[in-house]
């Protein structure tokens, strides 16, 4: 485990997140996210063996509903606060789409 | 008027000593007068407001029962969705969405008779203990305008403390209803997990986010959390559990309560002020005719590391979704951008430092290689944790602790170390990872300045939990304070 992150790791992590960091806060989160990891690393002395993970609390178990058809939200809502959303002019269909940048090549 | 607890605003407008609207006017202009200073709301809606408040007026008048929360102004936090009202989360990702639909804690407040006022200010994503990680500016503690209201609901408790509102609702992942009621001198209970629906709250941490009431008395949390609970379809980690009235369980006495005290773990890195008024609090408890027990938590030491890597984990995938397709906003783009650049500089513009920052923990955490040292491991000592909790309490029917080991902090004093600023959670966090209820109360002051006292209750054990809180409150007599403003 690392006691310091390289900005090439923090631009590793921040590509996988989908976040464009400026190189300031590439240097910032390089300090800031080994301080943070290397606190995190008293955990280690835990001893966990045979211990199950807890992901929820949830005491019961996930309740199910019947299967039943209702309204969902209109297209025309769904799309509102899309920052390109367009609704599609059809017969009766009430087709809508987000529309973004190309996506291949 | 605007001092009136919820209780006492229902049973006058039910009675038409005054009406909702007067109310409601009252509530607006407290609002206007202390807001400039205090920026605790990122939106105030008065005409939809008073047109509620009319509304509710007409019913009485017609003969209709108003409801248990008839004509009682009340402020949300600004992650609940309220359909057709602005809801930013403090967020510049957010800063124009507004939401189809409403949380499943708006419906059924309104239909209670609840009169929305607005939306607060709050740390963005809910991911702070201050108030200062906002997009629209820190709130300002009504105590003292130099120090912090708590965080993230600190726009609720700030807003609840200044007599502004009755009921403000906050969300508490980490600590973010009692340690902002800690901080502002107001009463503020996290519910068991599973015991308030979820649906309609921007999701921080889903197994750690749950909705609760910020109030100037137990009481009126105990009317709050009777009209929020209760199973719905929309949220499956809801509980089909009954939900009492918990009006009914204060007794005002804690006659035959065991207190469980966790002495070693409450007794390192606490404010001086914050043990004392922390000892003199279990003195009025015994006081109230509970009796005071040792009890241990041997974990609880590692729960400041088992939350930030689980809610930081939980945090980087629910925030993927902003991501400038569906809503919220979007960078402006070259010619030749792709949807990745679209995508990476969408969420660098609109996210704030501290979101960034546990999106990229919570993404290195969950990342091949330093899944099991980080995630399996804190999800292991979770369980540690949730176990010692369980054998606590064999011995005890609540657990006391301090709500935060300091009174509030100054502005700007933590901002630039996070790991300074996560360790203000310590007595918090770990409610959360059990799943458990808990609640803050007035504690007593240092020099001015409010400390909190925090109780916890077993799983959807609320009426053992309220009552101790409410014979705490009624002997102790700190609830009647107020801030100067």
């Amino acid at each position: 485990m690392p006691r310091s992150l390289t900005v090439e790791e923090v631009e590793r992590i921040a590509a996988l997140a989908h976040l464009e960091l400026t190189g300031d806060e590439k240097r910032l989160f390089a300090k800031q996210l080994a301080d943070i990891l290397e606190y995190a690393r008293q955990l280690q002395a835990v001893d966990t063996t045979g211990v199950p993970a807890t992901a929820h609390v949830t005491t019961t178990r996930s309740a199910e509903r019947d299967d039943q058809h209702r309204p969902s939200l209109p297209v025309a809502e769904a799309v509102a606060n899309a920052p390109d959303g367009v609704v599609l002019e059809t017969d009766g269909g009430g087709g809508a789409l987000f529309r973004v940048p190309r996506v291949i090549g | 008027m605007t001092a009136a607890g919820a209780r006492a605003v229902r049973d006058n407008v039910a009675a038409g000593t005054v009406s909702a609207v007067e109310v409601c006017r009252r509530a607006l202009d407290r609002i206007a007068a202390t807001n400039p200073s205090l920026n605790a709301f990122n939106l105030v809606d008065a005409d939809r407001a008073l047109a509620r408040a009319a509304d509710i007026d007409r019913r009485r008048a017609e003969g209709e029962d108003p409801g248990p929360l008839a004509g009682v102004p009340i402020a949300l936090k600004d992650n609940l969705s309220v359909r057709g009202m602005r809801t930013t989360a403090s967020s510049r990702i957010l800063e124009h969405y507004v939401p189809p639909y409403d949380a499943t804690v708006v419906s059924r407040l309104e239909a209670a008779g609840a009169v929305i006022v607005g939306k607060t200010n709050c740390d963005e994503f809910a991911m702070g203990s201050s108030n200062e990680n906002s997009a629209f500016g820190p709130v300002h503690n009504p105590w003292a305008p130099d120090r912090t209201p708590g965080g993230s609901s600190g726009g609720s408790a700030a807003a609840v403390a200044a007599r502004c509102v009755p009921l403000a609702l906050g969300s508490d992942t980490g600590g973010s209803i009692r340690q902002p009621a800690s901080f502002c001198g107001t009463v503020g209970l996290k519910p068991t997990y599973g015991r308030v629906s979820r649906y309609g709250l921007l999701a921080f941490a889903s197994s750690l986010d749950q909705i609760g009431p910020i109030t100037a008395s137990v009481e009126d949390a105990a009317l709050a959390l009777t009209v929020m609970a209760g199973s719905d379809p929309a949220d499956s980690t809801s509980s089909p559990r009954p939900v009492p009235d918990f009006t009914q369980a204060l007794t005002g006495d804690a006659g035959g309560i065991r207190v469980g005290v966790p002495r070693a773990f409450v007794s390192e890195g606490v404010d001086d002020a914050v043990r004392k008024a922390f000892d003199a609090a279990l003195e009025t408890l015994r006081g109230a005719g509970a009796s005071i027990v040792d009890v241990e938590l041997p974990h609880a030491r590692y729960a400041i590391p088992v939350y930030y890597l689980v809610c930081t984990a939980e945090a980087s995938s629910n925030l993927a979704r902003y991501d400038g397709v569906k809503y919220g906003s979007r960078a402006a783009l070259r010619n030749d951008d792709g949807i990745k650049a679209m995508y990476s500089r969408t969420r660098d513009e609109g996210f704030g430092a501290e979101v960034k920052r546990r999106i990229m923990l919570g993404t290195y955490v969950l990342s091949a290689g330093y899944y099991d040292a980080f995630y399996l491991k804190a999800q292991q000592v979770r369980t540690l944790l949730k176990r010692d909790y369980e054998r606590a309490f064999e011995q005890a029917d609540v657990i006391a602790m301090p709500t935060s080991p300091t009174p509030p902090f100054k502005l700007g004093e933590r901002t630039a170390d996070p790991l300074q600023m996560y360790l203000a959670d310590v007595f918090t966090v770990s409610v959360n990872l059990a799943g458990l209820p808990a609640i803050s109360v007035p504690g007593g002051f240092a020099d001015g300045l409010p400390i909190g006292f925090q109780l916890i209750g077993r799983m959807f054990d609320e009426a053992t939990l309220l009552r101790t809180a409410d014979a705490y409150e009624r002997l102790a007599g700190w609830a009647t304070r107020s801030p100067a403003l």
